[in-house]
């Protein structure tokens, strides 16, 4: 996961993929996933249907095809897995440019790329037309616990400033001459670590005495009223529906 | 190792999506009687604070540098069902947001990373406090639990993988190799566990949530340089500093192991790897096991098979784990 959290997915644009509610969207994409991920690795063109759908979907959203590249970089460690598979992999071999690579090896490896990159895309394109705290607000229409979704939001909303903390530690840190080098600079780290949790922990409590001189109760009041139209729903579950189709259609 | 979609079959993803979603329920109860009407808030900030950790890139061995999987240290830190609680809302921000593992793998990393790597440290962390007290009892605890959590959920994710993976390798190398890389994953995150659960509690150590029962009472100054202790004294307080061995020894196996990935990354061919890392996103559990997996197709590592080399780490850390502790409970005798 190393760097690649940095900058935020989320594009602000008034798409009519933008435009639905996020909580049409969250089923979507899970369902879309879902039949992404229970598709036989044998239909090929299925895959490319589902490729052509997301294709779509960016299209319609109008999300540049560098955005979902760049942020496709996620999935190397498993593209790479996925490529050493065959090699490693058991049973019947075949040769390809003269390498011996096991046959289910290749199928196996197929299928991680596919499933993997459609469902990485399918996230990209859900983050990407959809602001955080939306997402989470059509979770908790989904009935997911309301205090997971606050412990969710009160993350989000002080990840920048945790992170600020983390960064000015380091531009201190490296300000002074330290870089990690070896494992005897542990103990800075981890300084740097306990210093941040304290922090981290002091300001929770800070926030939730503001919390409590406010009238907080243990629920956050809802000033948004989130509520999908049918014809809402239906756009949105266009998607999966269209795929379930196409898997339809590949298994018969 | 974030868990991608289509990695593992529909049967284990919905199985494991079903125990996560058991457990988050079961440690939303439980991190309400941790924290009562704070948990919000409080387990929120905490959340941010091991996704921030998580990107604290340390030196491992041979130049290949880690991250903090975090898992016991949440656990020592606010609890274990807080614990739990903020490793789940870490992975499902991580998955929603940031397009970081499959939205169909959310329970399997959940249950993989958040919730075995939390009951796994606590336990441990529980054990060794139970039998050696004090500070020196609390870093020999920390640096188990972390030393351990992380080749246990390795190995979970091989058990899974042999029930309902999707490539046809071997179920036993998996094992092998995870367990062997993550060992000395494991040594990273527990060093630097037991440093910042050290550093917290040389400044707050009423936040940690592992060491409630090592408060010092009130004491009371009076002018003339009197002192009287209110409420009851401890037996005697333990010195500081007990880290320090466990860091030599720590370092000392890291150095011995160092020389076995050494020896991996050498003969390494792939230099995608080192681009991967350069630019940041490689992961360090992934960035080992690849290491070891690209060798493997050429039969064996200066002569030693993946699998022996595997076996090998694992057994090290046992017998490591095995000394921590035999070492801790000696400590606690000889104070008491």
């Amino acid at each position: 996961m190393g760097a690649g959290h940095h900058h935020q997915l989320y594009r602000p644009g008034d798409s009519p993929v933008h435009r639905l509610p996020p909580q049409c969207k969250l089923v979507a994409v899970l369902a879309f996933a879902g039949v992404v991920v229970a598709t036989p690795r044998e239909a090929f063109w299925a895959f490319g249907a589902y490729a052509l759908l997301l294709a779509l979907v960016a299209g319609v959203a109008r999300v540049p095809l560098t955005h979902v590249l760049r942020r496709m970089a996620i999935e190397i460690p498993f593209v790479l897995f996925a490529l050493a598979i065959p090699i490693i992999g058991m049973g019947e071999r075949t040769e390809v440019l003269g390498l011996s690579l096991s046959v289910q090896g290749l199928w196996a490896a197929w299928n991680i790329l596919a499933k993997a990159s459609l469902g990485v895309v399918a996230s990209i394109l859900l983050a990407a037309t959809t602001e955080p705290r939306m997402i989470l607000l059509g979770a908790q229409r989904l009935r997911l616990p309301s205090l997971l979704v606050q412990i969710a939001m009160f993350m989000l909303r002080y990840l920048d400033v945790i992170m600020d903390e983390m960064r000015r530690m380091r531009v201190a840190r490296e300000s002074r001459g330290f870089e990690a080098r070896n494992l005897m600079q542990i103990p800075v780290i981890a300084r740097s670590a306990g210093a941040l949790f304290i922090r981290s922990y002091e300001r929770g409590e800070r926030v939730h005495l503001a919390m409590l001189s406010r009238g907080y109760n243990g629920s956050l009041p809802i000033i948004h009223e989130l509520s999908g139209s049918g014809r809402q729903w239906g756009v949105a579950l266009a998607l999966p529906v269209t795929a379930l189709a196409v898997l339809g259609v590949s298994l018969c | 190792m974030h868990v991608p979609d289509g990695f593992f079959n529909a049967a284990t993803s919905i199985s494991a999506g079903v125990v996560a979603a058991a457990g988050v329920a079961v440690c939303l109860r439980g991190a309400r009687r941790e924290l009562d009407d704070r948990t919000a808030p409080m387990a929120g900030l905490v959340a941010a604070f091991i996704f921030a950790v998580q990107m604290l890139n340390f030196p491992v061995a041979a130049g290949t540098s880690g991250h903090l999987l975090g898992g016991a240290l949440a656990a020592i830190l606010v609890g274990p069902y807080t614990g739990v609680l903020c490793m789940a809302v870490v992975l499902i921000v991580q998955c929603v947001f940031f397009a970081d593992g499959g939205v169909t793998a959310l329970g399997i990393n959940i249950v993989i990373m958040g919730m075995i790597t939390v009951l796994v440290g606590w336990g441990l962390f529980r054990l060794v406090t139970r039998m050696a007290k004090g500070r020196a009892g609390i870093s020999a605890a920390a640096f188990l639990a972390a030393l351990v959590s992380v080749p246990v959920s390795a190995l979970a994710f091989s058990l899974l993988f042999a029930v309902g993976g999707t490539a046809p390798i071997d179920a036993t190398a998996v094992a092998a190799a995870m367990g062997g890389v993550h060992v000395l994953i494991g040594i990273g995150e527990a060093l630097i566990t037991t440093a910042t659960v050290g550093a917290v509690l040389a400044v707050r150590p009423d936040l940690v949530y592992g060491a409630r029962g090592l408060t010092t009472p009130l004491v009371l100054k009076g002018a003339d340089g009197t002192t009287s202790p209110v409420g009851t004294v401890p037996a005697g307080r333990p010195a500081a500093g007990g880290i320090r061995p466990f860091l030599l020894g720590g370092v000392g196996v890291t150095l011995v192991l160092a020389g076995l990935v050494s020896f991996f990354a050498s003969s390494n061919p792939d230099g995608l790897e080192a681009v991967a890392e350069n630019k940041g996103f490689l992961d360090q559990a992934t960035d080992h096991l690849f290491g070891s997996w690209a060798l493997a197709d050429y039969g064996d590592v200066g002569g030693i098979p993946v699998g022996i080399a595997g076996v090998v780490g694992v057994g090290i850390t046992l017998i490591v784990a095995g000394a921590v502790a035999f070492a801790a409970r000696r400590r606690s005798g000889v104070r008491v």
